[in-house]
Formats: structure tokens, C-alpha cells, sequence
């Protein structure tokens, strides 16, 4: 086979007379022809970059602003000005807002802050501690009770009692008006084929886009602060549990529902009596999604003013204090494992007392109105006396714990810096810098071009296409070198996640022991909102594009790891069986079997660890990361540079559905 | 292959002759999937296709293709075939759990493709009931309340619907069970429900799609023998839809053969047996052990003038195996008597001959 074209499109599809006969070597032609290709596209932009270098690079300084930031900014101001006699703010947005206010300072009042009269919030930390503890029993059981009650106590102990009550306020709000509309939208999307198809691309896109780039758009209908905050949450915590409701709605079996038609139900019937029942189990784990994404997404939305413990860890992070932000950080992980287990024993709960009989119901009965009554008490006494309102003491634990971070920090940097230095300028220098410089330095047409090229041999032309698309508009964003350096940061660390995702995913689907030890350890990192990861790894490497690459890498790798390992596991055991007895050794059943086998699992944990390292690179603006997530960041803190900060959101939503784009279409070839 | 209806002979007490009139009879019933399925049944041309040029003509499948027949009350009446036959769509379509594309099925004279939604959920409540191949329970509810669920559903009072279903957990042997939870009982008993909930609502109908293939032989075994003795305790209709050949002659009084949506014959098992319509009729029952269902009928002959006709006598439905001792005992050959009438005889050596399994034509 010769490709002598520099840049064919997909080779043609073998021609019907050898399709049949000779369908294993077509194959295997187009396979090599494909990676010839990619090879000489980047060929030919290494060549093109050495003669054109740093011609048309599109450059924009920090203060910079083009003529469509100027714009946006205009947009804002008039928005601002008109926000009271527009209509369609007056009956519209405003509402929303005030309505979604309401409900968070309501529930701020009860729980974080002092209300109009009280120097105190409605009901104090024992009324809290109380009312969780009891609620986590009811739902769940007592060891995770005892948790709850442990972990809300350390809340009190860390000195964050108030900053995390008022992240738990905005969470549950979120949560609350999330499910409102999550839950019967999921049942019309598991009962509607029509309605699926239309949500599902909906959701889809929802789900790509990095946390971060919801928050910039509601600014300009809702203003900064909490409700922002909060409809940012909902609409990013919502579509989980429409997918799941939808899912679990669609996976109750055929002949059930079959079986009540029979009996003549009516539709409503089925759906009150069979559907919902028998999905319940699983809607509930979509509460506990929704919670998660709320969580992370309501430390994130600190950024435009939400109070709570999102805003004490990015107020250290611009201020290096890693020790407060190590402190703020454990309350919100705790938090995360919290809110994680009560609902992860909710949805196991129903099962097992059902089982267990009526008599033991029945004393549960009186438990829970005990309980309820016991919790009643405590809520009194938090409402009248100040002892059991405001948390004793100063918060010392937070303190130790603060400084202990910093200690430690502070020893690793005195003697490990040598290490950690090493391992980064030399990954610095000799990966990503000259990569931005090759990306960054090129002509804007010649990278776009190169882009649009992989896009075509990897995902197809449609793929292509809307690379071509999202090409010109990151042009149009004005945001052009920024985005290329977001890019090269986001390829790199995607590139090392792949790697250790293979190894570990690999590892943990051949070895039962290993994987029954690494799982839980993915699971839980998770659940962590994601800019937890960058508080130790800002101790590691102090302030740097790095830090922010490490924390992504940690991010995306377990998500990558688990699709991997489950691929890899799905490689049928009749055919490794078959690989062994043709005489095999581990290596070549892995790399000749496993991971061809796994081919739709690669590409499918490329798409997901792209997506997840794209969110991370992007808060990684927060620690020096600079680019794309600095320009956002910076636009919610400068008046001046919102227009700009708006359209570098925009810039990360073109980057994502790019990559996506290309990895799905990649993805779906590789299945087929 | 044109569908053969043969004339019934009248078999150990068949139900047949209780009534005239059928409970449910169905005219020239099709359903068509894909694109456009109403015209197929309404083109003659269309209608004459095999399965295979209808697919690359239409893209559509004829899932049933005019079927017709009738269901006398008290019967059971089994429709059998190989899976992608047609024969749980046709018994959805009865119920119209399937919409039908053309034809008619009239309960009770009662055109039930005029049915409304409305009247078609009272038909449902009243007077059918169905039970599944996968039993279809719902794992969140006790065993009583599952049994209960078409009463709820009908909207009858706690109290009330809970008494009922405890009678039917017992008739169908579950009593013990009424508080387990479905996933807590064996595949058998788990069907037992399934029965128990269908028997609840006291139908005139019984459809039954599959409901034994999914256990093992020997609780299928049980489970059949269960059905015989409901249809004995309760006398209701029944359809009955399976893939086995030995459980459609075990439990059927007629037997409806479908293949391809099309039926091939229908008739009584000693029919199918005994003259099959065709050779795919043939080929199924091959394996049959004849003597246990071809009767004497079958097998006699017209007397020749130097047999000795003072031996014994039987009559015509007798059943072979039951014969044989008989035959072979008596020093002449059996004479096989009418009301009276001499129809033939059987010797030795036409009770041999099935006996033995010799590959005779059976005639």
C-alpha cells in the first residue's frame, strides 16, 4: 500500500468485489494507512513551523481587548442598565432570580447566616448536628449516622462552621430545585422515545461542558452572588439524575409493564404502581449524583461570589496560603463523603428492611418518632441558647490543621523541591514548553488547518467539519494564543493520563486483588469537587501551569482508569483463553489482544479524560495556570475584563466540543 | 401450503360439543411491522411474498399472516411453532397488547379491534388475563400483593382483593409464600404467581405465552400438570402458546402449528400425528412416541372377509398404548365399535407396527 497524498481523505471503502474475501487485511490497510496519514500531517507542521515561526500567531496581551470583548462588555453594562425596565428581565429572569433567592437565603437563614433580628442563623450547629444525624439514620443507617454526626462536628472543630453550613445551604437548595425538574423530566424521557432523542443530545452537551463555563453566561442574567451560584448548580447537577431517572424508567423489564397492560392498567396505573416503584432504588442513586455535582459545582461557583467553602479555598489559593486551603479543603472532602454515604446507604436501605420482617418495623416506628422527637429538643435548645448555637471554641483544630499543612508543605518544598523540581522543569521543559511553543508559535491558520486534518482522519468528515467550525470561532473569540496554550496544557496532561489510565486500568482488570483495592480509592476521589486536587499539588509545585496539569492528571485518571479496566475486562475470556493456548505470553496478550480488543473503551476513556482534564486545566487558572481559566477568572473579578473573561468561557465551550466531537466520532469508528 | 383444517373426530371427552358457539374467533388476522403495514394485507400481491421478498420489497415483516380459527369455551387450545414463528405476537394481538394491522377477533360477539381504549382496559380487567413467559412480577411487592395487583388495579377494596388473592395463593399452592418477595421464590414458584395473579381476576380467558420455558424440565413437568388440574378445578378457555411439541400434545385439545406467521395445520394431536398436512408437519412430529397419541382410529383396518369378527370390542378414541395389552391378549383381532357400528379392526400387527415404532404411514 502507498499513500503518497499528504493529506487523503478516509481511504475509500474497499470495493465490493474484495470485501468479503479479504475483509481482515482491508482493514488492517486502512488501520496503518490512518496513522501514516496523522504522521504526515504532523510532519508537514513541523516543516511549515520551522519556516513561518511566530508569523500570524494572533497574539492578545493580558490587558488587551478586541473589538468583540469591547462589545460584550457593552452588552453587560447595557444589561446592567436595563435589568429593572427590560420586560423580559422584569417578568422573566428577575423572578427566576428572586424566587431562587429567596429559597437560598431562606435556607441560609435556617442554617449559616444571621437573620434580620438574630445575631444567629434560625437553628445552631447542635440543631444541625441533630437533624443530620437523625436524617442519616432515617434514610440510611447508624454507622453512617455516626459519621454524619462526626463529620459535622469537625465542621465546628476546623472552624468552618459557617462556611460550611452555608455550602451545605446552596448544595441542598440546588439539589431541591434540581430534582423539581430533574425527576418528572427523566420519567417523560424514559417514557418518551421522542422526547429522549430530543434531550439526549441536550444532556449531552450539558455534561461536556467544563463546570466553570456555566457560571459566566448566568452572570449576565443574573447577576453575581447566590443566585448564579445556585441555577449554575441545578443546571449542572440536573442532568444526571434525568439520565438516571430516565434510565432506571426504561430499564424496568418489558414484560412487567406488559403484565399490568394485561390487567388493564391505565397508563397512569402502570407508571404510579410499576414504573416508579421499581425504579426507585435507582432514582435514588441519581440523588446522590445530583448532590455530588452540586457539591462541586457550588465550591466552584465561589468564583462568582457564592459564600461557603469555596470561596475560603480560593481566597487562599490566590494567596498561596495552602494551609487554610488544605484546611477548607479536608471540610469539603468530608463534606463530599458525607453527603456520598448517607445517600449511597439510602439507596441500599429499602432492600434490607424490607427483608428483615414486620416486627422489626414496627419498633423502628417508634425509633424514628423517638429520634424525631430527641432532634426536636435539640433544635429548641439551638434556637434559644447561644451555647448551642454558635459552635464552641475557636476553631483550634483548624488551626493545627492549617499549620500542619503548612509544615509539611514547607518541608516538602525545603526537601523534596529537588525532586519535585526536577520531575517538573524537566516535563516543563521537555514536553510542554516546546509543544506551546509548536502551538502557540505557528500561524493560527496552520495549527487550524493541522486540527481540522486530524479531525477528518480520526472522527470522519462530520468530525471534521465541526472542527473546522469551532476553528473559526476560537479565531472569532479573539482568544486565539490562549486557547492554543489551554490546548497544548490539556493535550499533555491528557497524553500522561492515557498512560497511567492504561497502566493502572490494565493492572487493575487482570488482577482481582488489585482492582477489589484501587476501586473503592477511584470511587472516592470522584466525588471530590475538583479544585480540592489542586491544594496539595499547589504545596508540590508552587504556583505553575504544572500544578494545574498534575491536579487534571489526578483528576482524569480515575474515570479513565475504570472505563479502561472495564474494557478491558469485557475482552471475552474464551478469546484470551484462545490467545494463551496458542502460546502467548502476558505481553502479547495484552498489547495484541486486550487492548485492540479494548479499542472502544480507549477511545471512549480518551473522550471522558479529555473532557475532565479540560475542566481542571481551566480552574487551574486559579494557580498560575494562566490562559483560557485566568481570562475567566479575571473577567468575574475586573469589570473591564468580563467581555473578555465571557468570551474565554466561550473559548473553553469550542475546545470542548471539539475534542468531544472528534473522540465520540473516533469512538464510534472503533466500535463499529 | 394451504392450512388444513381438518374436520375435529371426536377425542376422549372433548369440551367441543358443550356449545356451538366460540368464545373467541378470529378472521384473516394480520400484523404487519415496518413502514406502511396496512397495505400489505389489503395487496393480494403483497400477500403472496415469502417473508424474505416481503422484507426487501416493503421493509416490513409479517409477523402473522392471516390467521384464522376458532376457540370453543372450556377448550385449550394450543398454538405451537419454532421462535419467529408469529405465535406470541398472535397471542398479544388477541389481547391487542399488539395493535393487529387487518382481521377480526370476536369475544363473545364482540368485535375487539372496535374496542376502546376504555372498553379494551374492561376486557382486560374482566375477562382475560395472561401469563408470561418471564412472569413480568414486581419485585417490590409481597407475593399476596402481586397476586392482588390486577384487583387494585380494578380499584377493589384492600380488604376485599386481599382475601381473594389469599384463596388463589392457595389454590395454586403457594400457601406459606403470600409474604415473600418474588426474587425469594424459585423460577417454578415464581410462575406460580404469575398464574395465581392471572387466575385472581376470575377471566373467562387464560392466555398463556411461554409460561414453561424459561424452568427446568422437571418443574416444567409439575407446572404442567398444574395446568391440567386448574382446567379441571376451574373450566376455563385457554390459549396457549408454546415451542414444545410434547407440552402442546400434553396439554392441547386442538393444536394450531404456525410457521412463519402462517398457520400450517390445526387440529387435535392424534390429527397432527396421525395425518400431518404437510412435510414440516411430518418432520416435527416424527419423534412423537405414536402409541401415546394416535388412537385406534387411526390404525384399523376394513375386516376382510377370513377375519374372525366375534373378538372383542373398543372404541375408536381409544388410545394405542392403552389398546396394546388388550389386543395382544384377545385371541382375535379387536373389533373398533361406534354406537354400535363396526368402523374396522385392529390386530397384533397393526398395534405392533406403532408400538414398535416401525415408520409406517400411518394413512
Amino acid at each position: 500500500m502507498t499513500v503518497a497524498v499528504e493529506k487523503p481523505p478516509t481511504p475509500e471503502p474497499p470495493g465490493p468485489e474484495d470485501a468479503v474475501p479479504e475483509a481482515a487485511p482491508a482493514a488492517a490497510v486502512r488501520r496503518v494507512s490512518r496513522r501514516v496519514v496523522v504522521g504526515a500531517i504532523l510532519v508537514v507542521w513541523l516543516v511549515l513551523f520551522a519556516v513561518l515561526r511566530g508569523t500570524n500567531t494572533l497574539t492578545l496581551a493580558a490587558a488587551d481587548l478586541t473589538d468583540l470583548h469591547r462589545w460584550l462588555n457593552d452588552v453587560y453594562d447595557s444589561i446592567g442598565a436595563n435589568r429593572n425596565s427590560n420586560p423580559l428581565f422584569l417578568y422573566f429572569f428577575n423572578e427566576i432570580r428572586l424566587v431562587i433567592d429567596n429559597l437560598a437565603t431562606f435556607v441560609q437563614h435556617l442554617i449559616s447566616q444571621p437573620s434580620d433580628s438574630r445575631p444567629l442563623p434560625q437553628i445552631g450547629w447542635l440543631g444541625v448536628v441533630g437533624i443530620a444525624g437523625f436524617v442519616s439514620w432515617a434514610v440510611g443507617n447508624w454507622r453512617v449516622a455516626l459519621l454524619t454526626v462526626a463529620g459535622f462536628v469537625f465542621f465546628g472543630l476546623q472552624g468552618l462552621w459557617q462556611e460550611s453550613m452555608d455550602t451545605l445551604a446552596l448544595t441542598l437548595t440546588a439539589v431541591l430545585v434540581a430534582l423539581l425538574f430533574a425527576i418528572p423530566l427523566g420519567v417523560w424521557v424514559g417514557l418518551s422515545d421522542r422526547v429522549n432523542k430530543v434531550m439526549t443530545p441536550v444532556l449531552d452537551f450539558m455534561q461536556t461542558m467544563p463546570t466553570f463555563v456555566y457560571l459566566a453566561p448566568l452572570t449576565l442574567f443574573f447577576l453575581i452572588g447566590g443566585a448564579s451560584a445556585t441555577i449554575a448548580t441545578v443546571i449542572y447537577a440536573a442532568p444526571p439524575a434525568i439520565r438516571i431517572t430516565a434510565h432506571a424508567i426504561r430499564s424496568v423489564p418489558e414484560t412487567t409493564v406488559e403484565a399490568a397492560d394485561s390487567l388493564g392498567a391505565t397508563r397512569w396505573q402502570s407508571l404510579l404502581k410499576v414504573l416508579l416503584p421499581m425504579s426507585k432504588r435507582t432514582v435514588v442513586m441519581g440523588v446522590n449524583q445530583t448532590i455530588m455535582a452540586a457539591l462541586a459545582m457550588v465550591t466552584i461557583a465561589a468564583l462568582i461570589d457564592a459564600p461557603g467553602l469555596g470561596k475560603t479555598v480560593i481566597q487562599a489559593l490566590q494567596s498561596l496560603d495552602v494551609g487554610t486551603a488544605f484546611n477548607a479543603g479536608l471540610a469539603i472532602v468530608i463534606m463530599a463523603i458525607v453527603l456520598d454515604r448517607v445517600t449511597t446507604a439510602a439507596s441500599g436501605r429499602e432492600e434490607a428492611a424490607r427483608r428483615s420482617g414486620g416486627r422489626f418495623l414496627a419498633r423502628r416506628r417508634q425509633l424514628v418518632v423517638a429520634g424525631a422527637a430527641v432532634t426536636a429538643v435539640l433544635v429548641y435548645l439551638s434556637h434559644t441558647y447561644v451555647w448551642a448555637a454558635e459552635f464552641p471554641g475557636e476553631g483550634s483544630v483548624g488551626s493545627s490543621v492549617a499549620s500542619a499543612a503548612d509544615t509539611a508543605s514547607t518541608w516538602v518544598q525545603d526537601n523534596l523541591s529537588g525532586l519535585t523540581n526536577a520531575f517538573r522543569d524537566a516535563l516543563t521543559n521537555g514536553l510542554l514548553n516546546p509543544f506551546q511553543t509548536l502551538l502557540t508559535d505557528s500561524p493560527w491558520w496552520l495549527v487550524g488547518a493541522v486540527l481540522v486534518g486530524l479531525g477528518v482522519v480520526l472522527g470522519g468528515w462530520r468530525s471534521g467539519v465541526t472542527t473546522a467550525v469551532c476553528v473559526g470561532l476560537l479565531v472569532g473569540t479573539g482568544l486565539w494564543s490562549d486557547s492554543m496554550t489551554t490546548l497544548a496544557s490539556t493535550l499533555v496532561a491528557t497524553v500522561m493520563t492515557m498512560l497511567l489510565a492504561v497502566v493502572v486500568g490494565v493492572w487493575m482488570a487482570r488482577s482481582t486483588v488489585a482492582d477489589r483495592l484501587i476501586r473503592p480509592t477511584l470511587d472516592a476521589a470522584q466525588v471530590m469537587p475538583p479544585f480540592v486536587y489542586l491544594v496539595p499539588f499547589l504545596a508540590l509545585f508552587g504556583a505553575t501551569r504544572f500544578t494545574a496539569i498534575v491536579a487534571a492528571i489526578v483528576y482524569a485518571a480515575p474515570v479513565a482508569m475504570k472505563i479502561i479496566a472495564d474494557g478491558v475486562r469485557n475482552v471475552p475470556a474464551t478469546t484470551v483463553e484462545a490467545a494463551t493456548s496458542a502460546g502467548c505470553n502476558t505481553w502479547q496478550i495484552i498489547t495484541k489482544v486486550q487492548l485492540p480488543m479494548a479499542r472502544g473503551a480507549l477511545t471512549l476513556a480518551t473522550n471522558q479524560g479529555l473532557i475532565y482534564v479540560l475542566s481542571m486545566v481551566v480552574v487551574g487558572g486559579l494557580v498560575g495556570a494562566g490562559a483560557l481559566g485566568y481570562d475567566v477568572v479575571a473577567g468575574f473579578s475586573q469589570g473591564q475584563l468580563y467581555g473578555k473573561g465571557l468570551a474565554a468561557g466561550l473559548a473553553i465551550v469550542l475546545l470542548g466540543v471539539m475534542f468531544d466531537r472528534i473522540t465520540q466520532a473516533a469512538a464510534r469508528r472503533a466500535g463499529a | 401450503m394451504t392450512p388444513v383444517q381438518t374436520e375435529v373426530p371426536q377425542r376422549r371427552g372433548t369440551p367441543q360439543d358443550s356449545d356451538g358457539t366460540p368464545v373467541i374467533s378470529v378472521r384473516g388476522l394480520w400484523k404487519v411491522f415496518g413502514p406502511k403495514a396496512d397495505r400489505v394485507p389489503e395487496s393480494e400481491e403483497l400477500c403472496g411474498l415469502t417473508r424474505r421478498e416481503l422484507m426487501d420489497r416493503t421493509g416490513c415483516t409479517a409477523a402473522v399472516r392471516d390467521v384464522h380459527f376458532d376457540v370453543s369455551p372450556g377448550e385449550v387450545f394450543v398454538v405451537m411453532g419454532l421462535s419467529g414463528s408469529g405465535k406470541s405476537t398472535l397471542v398479544r394481538c388477541l389481547t391487542r397488547l399488539i395493535e393487529p394491522t387487518a382481521g377480526e377477533i370476536v369475544f363473545e360477539g364482540e368485535n375487539i379491534r372496535d374496542a376502546d381504549d376504555k372498553r379494551l382496559r374492561e376486557l382486560r380487567r374482566q375477562k382475560f388475563s395472561m401469563v408470561f413467559q418471564h412472569f413480568g412480577l414486581l419485585p417490590h411487592r409481597r407475593v399476596v400483593d402481586n397476586v392482588a395487583f390486577g384487583l387494585e388495579i380494578r380499584g377493589m377494596g384492600r380488604a376485599e382483593r386481599m382475601k381473594r388473592a389469599l384463596e388463589v395463593v392457595e389454590l395454586v399452592g403457594l400457601s406459606g409464600y403470600e409474604n415473600s418477595y418474588p426474587d425469594q421464590l424459585s423460577g417454578g414458584m415464581q410462575q406460580r404467581v404469575g398464574l395465581a395473579r392471572a387466575l385472581a381476576g376470575e377471566p373467562d380467558v387464560l392466555f398463556f405465552d411461554e409460561p414453561f420455558s424459561a424452568l427446568d424440565p422437571l418443574i416444567r413437568r409439575d407446572m404442567q400438570n398444574e395446568v391440567i388440574r386448574l382446567h379441571h378445578e376451574v373450566h376455563k378457555t385457554m390459549v396457549f402458546i408454546t415451542h414444545d411439541l410434547s407440552e402442546a400434545l400434553k396439554l392441547g385439545d386442538r393444536i394450531l402449528i404456525m410457521r412463519d406467521g402462517k398457520m400450517v395445520q390445526c387440529g387435535t394431536g392424534d390429527e397432527l400425528v396421525g395425518a400431518p398436512a404437510d412435510d414440516y408437519v411430518r418432520e416435527f412430529v416424527k419423534d412423537v412416541p405414536r402409541a401415546d397419541v394416535l388412537t385406534l382410529r387411526w390404525i384399523m383396518r376394513p375386516p376382510v372377509d377370513e377375519d374372525a369378527l366375534d373378538g372383542p370390542e373398543l372404541g375408536p378414541d381409544v388410545v394405542v398404548r392403552e389398546a396394546t395389552r388388550a389386543v395382544l391378549a384377545a385371541e382375535k383381532p379387536v373389533k373398533v365399535v361406534e354406537n354400535g357400528k363396526l368402523l374396522g379392526i385392529v390386530g397384533d400387527e397393526e398395534i405392533l407396527a406403532v408400538v414398535a415404532g416401525q415408520e409406517g404411514d400411518a394413512r
